[in-house]
């Protein structure tokens, strides 16, 4: 996902899996190897301190990539990055540490935690933090002819079938759709759209009319895979909220990750299209009060 | 009904729950008649694979009779007998069709979970954490199996469950494993681990035309085993050092192919295997490699190392210098028993194996628990665990 609309332009979820890498990458060296690592960033023998920093670095890292939503576990680098800078800081004052390598160290951490910083607040505002255009590109291939994807896809009246946040799209005119969209607190935002490009078996275009509380548009391209593979299907959404609204509008919409719920509408469409059924446990006996993992299953496919 | 549930750390009870229903028009419920306990639900219930949740129904290696079909399954009808491979695999979908089952690209409807966290999505399986699926487990009596139009085996003879019931799982994946080596006329094969997965990649390479098998492992009764069942030669790890005694006995050269039955949760001694154990503790590894390891120093150039042993997520010290320098492959995965139930019923039919040698203990599936741990410590010589939901 990348958000526009003045901000950088950073993918905070790769720079996200970068710091991750960096916390599993800095953590180990500090358990394994304390010694060496603390002679070579010039601060003196202290294994035991190295190996609680070094847990909390390890810890983090691998949090970072196993969290769907990575944002908790970048702030506990945050906090961490702030210790390491208070007892480098600590290192300074002493005369037994070199204080020029210290500093490098210093110098080193401290980008890193700005970073952090600005990984922490992209992750945390997420599409409601700033006023801010949504854009969104997927990617999947799906074992079927661009033919047949093209004719479900040119019926938006299919599209509730896969898009979990889609109550219903209704066809006004062979152009023109009504679509209404849940929003977690149980109310609908509706609007109307329009085809605005149209090639056969290749490409749809919409684009919501004048007047609708989320502007969007979104495209769907087919192209037949080399070697008989199938189809390639690349979808690409874009949101403007109303000059005046935040973007509250388009996070009760999306929910939290407007990536995430792409990804899972287009598993869902091959799902359907290759199999027939889109695969569930919902509904299955479990040693709990309910059928589902609330953490994972729901949160996933939410 | 009564199912075997997760609740944390070493910490499995048998509670009463609903009945699976029908959800999709693919699936049809098997009532359970056998189910066995893996090595891959020790990793859950010693707690190193993430994504469990209190309640999840385990067990992955089940068989029964089909007690109801959804609309869209015609090959099965009520009162067949079938088999369920452990990983659930649509049938349709790219990997599907080149036989690649255990990566069935639509059957995990967690996939972007698992997508975090090892770049793509495996498929579903039974009973085995929410990345892969969160799907209700066979340790019970009842279980919902889906695309059963294309995933369980009928089994239309009078074999009883414990020669077929291993066709979910340990059968093809040991022989999946052996047939990764690749095997020569005149080959050696090293096997690590001599738990059911090792003892039916011995019985497996033997199949497959290997001269001789060696196998390793610290446990007498399933040493034994390998030697009187497997027909394998045996080196128990406690006693030797593994790599010295493989180049001796293979004329300095080392084992053609080396099988790591092992996996995530390997034993060993000295600075390694603390340092191995505690970073596994402290969340600072996922996987304690050595026997790994210890595959890969041992294969001789050119060979063969293949990985039926599970492994969750980062691996340390692996020598992957030792690989490549000395051209070795690698071969691992879950294993795609859908590709083998049909070729191994055939062997078993033939009366080339009977797999039923690995039970030890058969229990009713109010003492999962206890399974769990007898199973876990080795205690009374356990090998194979199998339960009977329907028996007191
Ligand atoms: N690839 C697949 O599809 C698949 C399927 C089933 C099981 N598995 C995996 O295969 C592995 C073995 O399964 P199992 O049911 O036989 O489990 P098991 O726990 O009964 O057997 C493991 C054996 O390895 C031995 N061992 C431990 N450390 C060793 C070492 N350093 N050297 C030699 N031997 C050592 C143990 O003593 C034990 O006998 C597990 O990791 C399991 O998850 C994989
Ligand atoms: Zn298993
Ligand atoms: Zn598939």
């Amino acid at each position: 996902m990348r958000t526009n609309g003045g901000m950088v332009k950073v993918d905070e979820k790769q720079l996200a899996r970068g710091l991750g890498w960096f916390s599993i990458g800095l953590g180990l060296a500090q358990i394994l190897a304390p010694r060496q690592l603390a002679r070579m960033i010039g601060v003196r023998e202290r294994p035991i301190l190295f190996r609680l920093i070094g847990l909390r670095e390890v810890a983090s890292g691998i949090g970072i990539f196993s969290k769907a939503r990575p944002a908790e576990w970048v702030q506990s680098r945050v906090a961490g990055d702030m210790m390491d800078l208070t007892l480098l800081a600590a290192a300074l004052g002493l005369n037994t540490s070199t204080r020029g390598r210290v500093a490098v160290a210093t110098a080193a951490v401290a980008g890193v935690t700005a970073l952090d910083v600005l990984c922490a607040q992209q992750l945390s505002s997420g599409p409601n933090g700033k006023p801010g255009a949504i854009h969104v590109e997927k990617v999947v291939t799906i074992n079927r002819s661009p033919e047949e994807l093209y004719s479900f896809w040119r019926n938006f009246e299919n599209l509730p079938r896969i898009m979990n946040h889609l109550v219903s799209v209704k066809n006004l005119d062979d152009k023109r759709s009504h679509w209404v969209v849940k929003s977690p607190g149980g109310t609908t935002v509706e609007w109307d759209a329009e085809m605005t490009m149209e090639k056969p078996n290749e490409l749809i275009g919409w684009r919501s009319l004048e007047g609708a509380q989320v502007d969007n548009s979104g495209s769907v391209r087919f192209e037949r895979a080399p070697g008989g593979r199938g189809t390639v299907v690349r979808v690409q959404l874009d949101y403007r909220p109303p000059a005046g609204v935040i973007g509250a509008t388009l996070a009760k919409f999306f929910g939290e990750a407007p990536e995430k719920q792409v990804a899972v509408d287009l598993h869902r469409f091959k799902q359907l299209i290759e199999t027939g059924e889109i695969p569930r446990t919902e509904g299955q006996p479990a040693g709990r009060s309910r059928s589902t993992s609330r953490v994972y299953d729901d949160f996933v496919r939410g | 009904m009564k199912a075997n549930c997760w609740y944390g750390k070493n910490d499995v009870r048998v509670e009463e729950v609903d009945d699976p229903k029908i959800l999709n028009p693919r699936d049809a419920i098997v009532k359970i008649t056998s189910s066995a306990i893996c090595g891959s639900d020790l990793h859950l219930y010693n707690g190193f694979v993430p994504t469990m949740s209190k309640g999840d129904i385990l067990g992955h290696e089940f068989m029964g009779e089909v007690v109801e079909v959804g609309s869209a399954v015609k090959n099965l009808k009520v009162g067949d007998r079938v088999v369920v491979p452990f990983p659930i695999a649509c049938g349709n979908c790219f990997f599907c069709q080149k036989g690649l089952f255990s990566v069935c690209e639509n059957s995990n409807p967690n996939a972007v979970l698992a997508e975090e966290m090892w770049g793509h999505s495996p498929a579903g399986i039974y009973g085995y954490s929410h990345l892969l699926g969160g799907y209700a487990g066979g340790q019970a009596q009842y279980a919902r199996v889906p695309y059963a139009d294309v995933n369980p085996i009928k089994i239309e003879n009078g074999f009883t469950d414990e020669q077929v019931l291993f066709l979910s799982d340990i059968f093809p994946t040991g022989y999946m494993a052996a047939e990764n080596c690749q095997i020569q006329g005149g080959d050696t094969v090293a096997v690590w681990g001599c738990g059911p997965v090792g003892q039916f990649a011995i019985k497996s390479a033997y199949l497959l035309g290997a001269e001789r098998v060696i196998a390793i492992d610290r446990f007498p009764e399933r040493l034994g085993m390998a030697r009187e069942k497997g027909g394998a030669e045996t080196l128990n790890y406690e006693d030797v050092n593994i790599s010295e005694a493989l180049e001796e006995m293979t004329g300095g050269r080392g084992p053609d192919s080396c099988i790591d039955a092992v996996g995530m949760e390997a034993h060993g001694h000295g600075a390694i295997y603390a340092y191995d154990r505690m970073k596994q503790a402290a969340m600072l590894e996922s996987d304690r490699p050595i026997a790994l390891r210890e595959a890969i120093m041992s294969c001789r150039n050119g060979g063969t190392v293949s990985v039926p042993g599970v492994y969750g997520g980062f691996a340390d010290k692996i020598p992957f210098g030792s690989v490549m320098n000395r051209s070795l492959t690698i071969k691992t995965g879950q294993t795609h028993v859908q590709r083998y139930l049909r070729p191994l019923l055939e062997r078993i039919e033939k009366g080339e194996i009977d797999p039923s040698f690995v039970v030890t203990h058969r229990l009713p599936l109010e003492e999962a628990p206890r399974g769990y741990e007898i199973f876990k410590n080795k205690e009374d010589d356990c090998i194979k665990v199998v339960l009977k939901p329907w028996e007191e």
